[in-house]
């Protein structure tokens, strides 16, 4: 990056000018994406709807992307401006790697996603920010870790679980009520389905599963293996256990009163 | 004021070349072969830390001999040009051709530049393809020519002696195993013919795999798999012959 910046200084997202405009730009923007750990590694996922004001933008667009093998990154804020950035820190992640024949450590990469969220505060006083969620296996401490951001750049790390963009507050109160320490692979890919459905339940600008266009969420899991993606048959059944699930009980799984 | 002597640019140039190739020959050399699954680039390095061969980009890679200051900076040189490349453009759009032009021009430049030393490295690079017939490898000694090589290639030292033999029994379609055991035997062999053991801890060994589910087709090899490599291409070429098979095993029994 520091490279880019020498050389040709236009091609990094906040070395740009921008053009003087009254009022909020309309671009599309990504919504909710969560994060939760489980003994051995991390799940992060994320819906796959994309909104323009009051209108759905996109219905399957994918905010969920790895950053390298150990690591990805889940995108919340608007989303031309958020791939972009993702782009650039996969380049730099992998040309690190690539010359020092050595990865980041995971706080590395952390803190470099921190410093690249606010190079673009100034389109975010503008309204259009970027607000991803980093989740990586640290392979030093062997466990998975979640880092959560704001829009100037200000980095924290959450402890087991996290989630970012519109439907956030929602997911946020399923995952405290389903969230144990415990947990399998295969329930933490169940539980941020939950989280994503309750989101979705209640914030008009997160996509549910869709059934009829076969579009289900992103599911990724980071592990001791590295980065792996859920399969389309996979997230569907996933989707399609939970959903029927949702059928009986529409409310989804309760928790004990006290 | 003195008047320079005269020296033909003939000459200047033969004495650059000169120089250059004894100090690429002082190094170990080493070899690229293609085997069913991709490219397998074996050298003998001592060092864990300074490596010979690296990636460069999704199907590319990089070996080469001579003077480590001067080809890691090339490497890092092609490093920044495939990310920007890739940056800028699309992934695919980075080619091992594009690649070894850059080189060539670099290597060229420094070459016939007053100025400058000419550099003692000798590079190859390469690129693997969906299938063996699409794989290639470019080879660019010091003077900024680029070969365009098929099915094996060695640089550095003993360079002539080691691909003539190589050529001789490298195949299409060898298994990794074999092809890595051809190499060790290549590079086994000394300028007078005898042969020397060359243990597993000494052997660096890089695969550009075709197979690999990743988007980065390039992998190191070392410690157990490494030795596990020789051990089934011993047994595999048995009987090929029994010196060069009994350094096999023992190189294996050592990790």
């Amino acid at each position: 990056m520091d490279f880019l910046g020498e050389h040709q200084p236009e091609m990094l997202p906040g070395n740009r000018q921008l053009p003087p405009v009254q009022g909020v730009i309309e671009a599309p923007h990504g919504t909710t994406i969560v994060a939760v750990t489980f003994p051995g590694g991390v799940v992060l996922a994320g819906d796959r709807r994309a909104t323009m004001g009051n209108m759905i933008a996109q219905r399957d667009i994918e905010k969920v992307f790895p950053a390298d093998e150990y690591s990805a990154v889940g995108i919340a804020g608007t989303a031309g401006l958020a791939v972009e950035m993702v782009k650039l820190f996969q380049l730099e992640l992998e040309h690190f790697e690539k010359v020092e024949g050595a990865q980041l450590s995971l706080e590395g990469k952390a803190n470099r996603l921190s410093t690249m969220i606010r190079s673009n505060l100034g389109m975010a006083m503008q309204g259009l920010a970027v607000v991803p969620l980093f989740a990586g296996y640290d392979v030093d401490r062997g466990t998975g870790r979640i880092f959560s951001y704001d829009v100037t750049g200000g980095r924290s790390e959450e402890r087991n679980y996290a989630t970012t963009g519109s439907g956030s507050v929602f997911a946020r109160g399923a995952m405290k009520k389903l969230f144990r320490d415990d947990l399998t692979e295969e329930q933490a890919t169940t539980l941020v389905v939950q989280a994503l459905y309750d989101a979705a339940d209640d914030d008009s600008a997160t996509g549910g599963p869709d059934v009829a266009r076969r579009i289900y969420p992103i599911i990724t899991v980071i592990t001791e293996d590295g980065f792996r993606r859920l399969g389309e048959d996979e997230s569907a059944e996933l989707a399609r256990s939970v959903l029927e699930r949702r059928l009986e009980q529409p409310d989804g799984p309760r928790a004990a009163l006290l | 004021m003195s008047t320079p002597f005269y020296v033909s640019p003939q000459q200047a140039m033969a004495d650059r070349a000169e120089y250059a190739r004894k100090g690429i020959a002082r190094g170990r050399s080493l070899v690229v072969l293609q085997y069913a699954d991709g490219i397998v680039f074996v050298g003998e390095n001592p060092s864990r830390a300074l490596h010979k061969f690296s990636e460069i980009y999704d199907r590319i890679g990089f070996a080469a001999a001579g003077k480590y200051n001067e080809y890691e900076n090339l490497r890092i040189g092609g490093v920044r040009y495939a990310d920007l490349r890739g940056y800028t453009y699309d992934r695919d759009d980075v080619t091992a051709r594009g690649l070894a032009n850059v080189y060539a021009q670099t290597l060229g430049t420094i070459f016939s530049s007053q100025a400058e030393k000419p550099y003692e490295v000798e590079l190859v690079v390469a690129e693997v393809g969906d299938g063996p017939e699409s794989d290639q490898i470019y080879r660019l000694p010091h003077d900024g020519s680029i070969v365009d090589e098929h099915g094996s290639v060695a640089v550095g030292g003993n360079a002539e002696q080691i691909s003539g033999y190589l050529d001789q029994r490298h195949r299409d379609g060898m298994t990794l195993a074999e092809a890595l055991k051809l190499a060790v035997q290549a590079l086994s062999r000394d300028t007078n013919g005898s042969e020397r053991e060359i243990p597993a801890e000494r052997l660096e060994v890089a695969v550009l795999d075709r197979t690999r589910p990743q988007q980065r087709k390039f992998k190191r090899i070392v410690g157990a798999q490494l030795s596990r490599l020789l051990d089934s291409g011993a047994s595999a070429g048995a009987g090929d012959s029994a010196g060069s098979e009994a350094d096999d095993t023992d190189a294996g029994a050592d990790e």
